[in-house]
């Protein structure tokens, strides 16, 4: 009896033992992908892992993505974190690194060969010679317009920002609204922030105010300003902006009602088809004709936590993720650009106009990742307050530069 | 066995002595309530008296956590950099240069060389935006965002209590029978079933100005960026919007509290000639006292903290903006979370708890005296 009895025992033992060396564990994945085109594109990449996969167990947790801002800190500093998470390239990601919350995934690129295949991302996940994060896509910033509303008003795509500011008039003289914009979010307007700073002054300029090595009351800041001024003189932007968010800032575009969008490249997804085709692309104009032209091309990243509890796991995803395939499969579908060499050209026409714009200009990531995120959120904020009072410019300026004192200073 | 019993024996002249059982019964709410209440308060006074960035942490032993082998853990406490009073001289650094734009504001408007106080526009009344009738306008200053959010925390503490009367006055006129009334109760009662989340973005859409149920409004009165798109109004619009769940709340507690209104005391009263505002006055409202207690001590805590933050996040998100509709509950949520201030973040809820201990203490007060009288 004895006998059976431990044969029983150890039979069950070896049974769930076995168990344990075949079911490779959990993946737990927490995305920031909360729109339903970049959803749906992480589900199919998922479902497909998974399948390639059987044996691990995937978890995949969608957070609205202006949620996930601060639900990050929060898994960042638990005890066990996710096991993928999802952010941004460049200076957003470098306190988190600096503070030892990613995991360096340097073997990850060594071994998929990434370093010559996505060269191009490389840089802006790269700290003191370690990879921390997989670029999965980038896009292009510019103005979307409705050529059939410029056809209809006889107004051609601006060569100049003087003829922007033409425009803009033409446009109001003819009760259309010139550009939309939704600013209850505040980032819309950064964007508009980032491209006059480059046109004004340069992108070298730029990245030096980003990292806090410029004073906002500099004269180049101050001469974007006057520039901002008289687009905001010229009535290019949309009435009562700041009770909008970006996308509820899509509704005069697709309603007819307003002509033109500056925004990244993921709007065109999210416009109804019929919009789409009445849609057309084009770079944001130049101020000062000798300074090249910077871009604003923003790249989204998967990371593994310092604290993930399936490193190796996690690992394999990154893996799987970052081949030629995956990622001209995953960009087909979020509609933006692949990070790879090896993937297939964009057939899209704006993904195409995106990467030809990209290959011959040097770019920034976005304000609001390049620079700290508690000077990004104060200086926001106030550009919306000089969106509003163009008038007390100069007083806004001295408070971004006591901020910018208070928070970059060292 | 006689060993056995003599000290179960003593504990038990033990329990009898000092009374022990109740507070064994309180015991586990006791646990919770420092767990949960006293000690987070004790942490957000010590961390706002220190930098921290959130994410920072090492061994409590003082090691860092990447000296750590492999398999190697240890109790992760907070790294952070102590600051002293620095984060409290922060917040108010910049008080008396504000206080001091308002007060030359005022003295323009009370200014006797003006000649008298100008156009009385609505809009630029509570836009504080005042045109005096010799063709000058007097411009609220351009204030630092702390004080901006303590002024609009005074806001929602002096506007947002007015749910209280008006839910009174509602409840009175709905005292009564019939199924018109019945219809009126519940259609007044929703909103506060509805969660405040859903009422934001429903008043949203109301205060929209392109196409938003008030937009004929706006254009009569040309207020092109609305309400809450107006840096002057918002914090209003807001209050507004968190009426319409208060008063409902407030109006279901009156109601209750009717109910239960003496109706002999009021024959008598009539009895004795009182009628009208004096009956109510004099009869009716000293008997609706706990309920104004419940009401005045639930709105008060909604100002200072729940439904000013809700409301506030969800419609406006402290804008439009630098702090044009921040309270100080919002204010301290951005600073915190989305900063990464931690420091600085606790002591804004420093000052806010301190605020709220004023009521807090009132309260309590108010409450033992009412128990004293009871006995």
């Amino acid at each position: 009896m004895k006998f059976f009895k431990i044969i029983a025992l150890s039979g069950a033992i070896a049974c769930l033992m076995a168990q344990s060396a075949f079911s490779a564990g959990k993946l737990v994945i927490s995305a920031n992908t909360s729109d339903a085109a970049p959803r749906a594109a992480f589900e199919a990449i998922v479902d497909k892992f998974r399948a390639a996969n059987p044996s691990i167990d995937v978890e995949f947790n969608v957070t609205e993505h202006e949620a996930y801002k601060t639900a990050i800190r929060t898994f960042l500093s638990a005890d066990k974190g996710p096991d993928v998470g999802y952010w941004f390239a460049g200076n957003r990601m470098a306190g988190f690194v600096a503070d030892g919350l990613f995991e360096d995934v340097s073997d990850v690129w060594s071994s998929n060969g990434l370093d010559k295949s996505m060269a191009s991302t490389m840089p802006s996940i790269t700290f003191e010679g370690k990879q921390y994060g997989l670029p999965y896509s980038y896009y292009q910033w510019g103005v979307y317009y409705r050529k059939d509303i410029y056809d209809s008003n006889g107004i051609s795509v601006p060569k100049t920002y003087d003829e922007l500011l033409a425009n803009c008039k033409k446009f109001r003289a003819n009760g259309i609204t010139p550009v939309t914009i939704g600013t209850k979010y505040l980032w819309t307007a950064a964007g508009w922030f980032d491209y006059l700073n480059m046109r004004t002054n340069g992108l070298d300029y730029h990245i030096n105010l980003m990292l806090g090595k410029t004073s906002y009351t500099d004269e180049g800041v101050v001469n974007t300003f006057k520039n901002w001024k008289k687009a905001i003189d010229a009535g290019c932007f949309l009435d009562g902006h700041q009770n909008y968010s970006w996308q509820e800032g899509q509704a005069p575009l697709i309603k007819g009602e307003a002509a033109s969008y500056l925004m990244g490249n993921f709007l065109v997804g999210n416009l109804p088809e019929e919009t789409q085709n009445q849609l057309d692309f084009h770079q944001f104009p130049p101020i000062d004709p000798s300074l090249e032209l910077g871009e604003d091309a923003p790249t989204d990243l998967i990371f593994i936590p310092s604290n993930a509890q399936n490193k190796e796991n996690a690992k394999l995803f990154l893996a799987f993720v970052s081949s030629a395939e995956n990622l001209t499969a995953l960009n087909k579908a979020l509609g933006q650009l692949s990070p790879h060499s090896g993937s297939a050209a964009p057939s899209d026409r704006f993904q195409k106009a995106g990467a030809e714009m990209l290959s011959r200009s040097k770019t920034a990531q976005f304000y609001d990742r390049d620079t700290s995120p508690e000077m990004a959120s104060v200086g926001m904020q106030l550009m919306i307050d000089f969106m509003l009072e163009p008038d007390s410019m100069m007083d806004i300026l001295e408070e971004m530069e006591e901020e910018r004192k208070r928070i970059l200073a060292n | 066995m006689g060993l056995l019993l003599k000290p179960h024996f003593s504990i038990k002249i033990m329990f009898k002595k000092f009374n022990l059982t109740p507070w064994l019964f309180l015991a586990p709410a006791f646990v919770y309530f420092f767990i949960m209440v006293v000690y987070p308060i004790g942490g957000s006074f010590w961390i706002s008296f220190h930098h921290w960035d959130g994410t920072k942490f090492q061994c409590s032993d003082g090691r860092s956590l990447k000296s750590l082998d492999d398999n190697e853990i240890c109790r992760r406490v907070p790294k952070m950099e102590f600051a002293g009073l620095e984060n409290y001289k922060r917040f108010f650094k910049k008080s008396p240069r504000d206080i001091d734009k308002i007060l030359d504001y005022w003295g323009k408007v009370f200014d006797p060389r003006n000649k008298g106080i100008g156009v009385p526009i609505i809009d630029q009344a509570i836009g504080l935006t005042i045109t005096m009738s010799d063709g000058e306008t007097i411009k609220w200053p351009r204030l630092s965002v702390e004080t901006k959010v303590m002024l609009n925390t005074l806001k929602w503490l002096i506007f947002f209590p007015l749910a209280i009367p008006i839910g009174l006055a509602l409840a009175v006129f709905l005292n009564q029978i019939g199924w018109f009334v019945k219809l009126s109760k519940s259609l007044l009662f929703f909103p506060f079933v509805i969660s405040s989340a859903v009422i934001g973005f429903v008043f949203q859409f109301f205060y929209d100005p392109n196409g938003g149920l008030l937009s004929p409004l706006y254009e009569l009165l040309g207020w092109k960026d609305g309400i809450i798109g107006d840096k002057d109004k918002a914090t209003y619009g807001i209050i507004l919007a968190a009426w319409y769940r208060q008063i409902g709340y407030c109006l279901i507690i009156y109601l209750a509290g009717l109910t239960s209104v003496n109706s002999e005391q009021i024959e008598a009263a009539r009895m004795d000639g009182a009628f009208g505002w004096k009956l109510f006055r004099y009869i009716v409202l000293p008997q609706l006292w706990p309920a104004t207690f419940i009401a005045v001590v639930v709105t008060i805590i909604g100002a200072l903290r729940t439904d000013s933050f809700d409301m506030t996040q969800i419609m406006t998100e402290g804008g439009p903006g630098r702090g044009a509709s921040d309270v100080m509950s919002r204010y301290m949520y951005q600073k915190t979370l989305f900063d990464q201030d931690y420091g600085y973040g606790s002591t804004i809820s420093v000052l806010l708890f301190m605020f709220m201990l004023i009521f807090i203490i009132t309260f309590i007060i108010r409450m033992y005296y009412q128990d004293e009288n009871l006995r």
